[in-house]
């Protein structure tokens, strides 16, 4: 525990008390498998969530441009005739990715408002990295139609053609790139 | 016969369960934390490639059991229709933004919910580049839409399914070893991030799994 503390990146003392350990990679994967399968098996989707996060941008952008949004090629469908922004299986499991993350850690002694960083960078220099990274992420993201969640664990699961072309995509992009940012992580 | 499909407010309660469910294991997998999915990509700690690939063989092998036990119907399974380009491109510039900021949507969701800034700044970053895709539409719109078609990798290899899924868990238990490998050379050689292979923290607590390797 002494060596959490001690680590270098984390801006903010870490969370007091009781901290529950990782789960070991490969029950934690399995544990997600599970989960994956369930909803499979009960819903006939899988997991995501950008998805999810495009309704809600959508949403939010309505009240500022709403003929914007409506007139949109890629927002406008989620508010065509009949359908509702919100109505969406996405939505109502990022709201439990929400919680699960949230219950997780409390429960883990995880919790705490802080910024994360690697050990070269300021915190205003990681928020800006962090909302450029977002950026670039939330539109490859729609691009791709998924994210991690949405195309590689579920579209892999499934054995989608186009989602292990992604998952590789991904890897790819982020290896390639890595070097360039080390600085930001090392 | 599965999928059960229940009406739909059974299923949107389903929907906040199993994204607890989610949410919690994502969290626990230690994915809360920036610093240990970007050690991914400097082959630090390979926990994001090893639960990443645990999870897909699970749920495969569960539908390939139960599909060939005729318990599920896989043409009622949503599958992801493939618009190659458009997958490969966004998947690129998605690697791009997931290096750069640290997270993926889903993992940016759960550091916000315990509290990390950064999480919650990487989420307006998703919004801002969700209203930007958007603005560019018009112009992508041709390129983006290209494809649709349900295709498997079973249609790309010419192979049966059974034998794609044994392909694909040989190739994830041949990246498993790679990973414990390239985890072990790393141990030592460089610092380490919070719960990573080579941070022996995790390990105090009696009640934790044992370690694979």
């Amino acid at each position: 525990m002494a060596n959490v503390s001690a680590s270098p990146g984390r801006h903010t003392k870490p969370a007091p008390t009781q901290l529950k350990p990782m789960w070991d990679p490969y029950v934690a994967g399995f544990f997600l498998g599970l989960v994956l399968l369930g909803t499979f098996l009960v819903v006939g989707r899988g997991l995501g969530a950008s998805g999810a996060l495009a309704r809600i941008t959508a949403r939010t952008a309505e009240i500022f441009v709403p003929s914007w949004v409506h007139g949109n090629g890629a927002l406008g469908p989620y508010f065509a005739k009949g359908a509702k922004w919100w109505d969406d299986w996405l939505v109502f499991e990022l709201i439990g990715v929400v919680l699960g993350g949230l219950a997780a850690g409390l429960t883990g002694g995880r919790f705490g408002i802080q910024i994360e960083r690697g050990p070269r960078v300021t915190a205003r220099q990681r928020l800006l990295f962090a909302f450029l990274g977002g950026a670039i992420a939330g539109f490859g993201a729609r691009l791709a139609q998924g994210c991690t969640s949405g195309q590689a664990l579920t579209g892999g699961a499934t054995l989608a053609l186009g989602s292990w072309a992604f998952m590789f995509a991904v890897f790819g992009g982020a290896y390639g790139l890595a070097y360039f940012v080390r600085r930001l992580w090392t | 016969m599965m999928p059960l499909k229940p009406e739909t407010w059974i299923a949107y309660t389903f929907a906040v369960l199993s994204g607890f469910a989610f949410g919690f294991v994502l969290e626990r997998a230690g994915f809360g934390s920036s610093r240990k999915l970007a050690a991914q990509f400097y082959l630090r700690d390979m926990t994001v490639l090893k639960v990443m690939f645990t999870a897909i063989v699970t749920a495969m092998l569960g539908l390939v059991l139960l599909r060939a036990a005729g318990l599920v119907n896989m043409d009622a399974i949503y599958v992801n229709p493939t618009f190659l380009g458009p997958q490969v491109v966004g998947g690129l510039i998605f690697g791009a933004g997931f290096v750069v900021g640290g997270y993926c949507p889903g993992t940016s969701a759960v550091a916000a919910a315990t509290g990390k800034v950064d999480g919650i700044v990487f989420l307006a970053g998703i919004a801002a580049g969700i209203l930007g895709y958007a603005g560019a539409y018009p112009k992508l719109a041709a390129f983006a839409n290209k494809g649709g078609d349900r295709v498997f990798l079973m249609d790309w290899l010419k192979l049966s399914y059974g034998t794609v899924a044994i392909l694909v868990t040989l190739l994830a238990l041949g990246m498993f070893a790679g990973a414990e490998w390239i985890e072990r050379k790393m141990r030592g050689a460089a610092p380490t991030t919070p719960g990573s292979a080579g941070d022996e923290s995790h390990q105090d607590d009696t009640t934790a799994p044992s370690p694979a390797e």
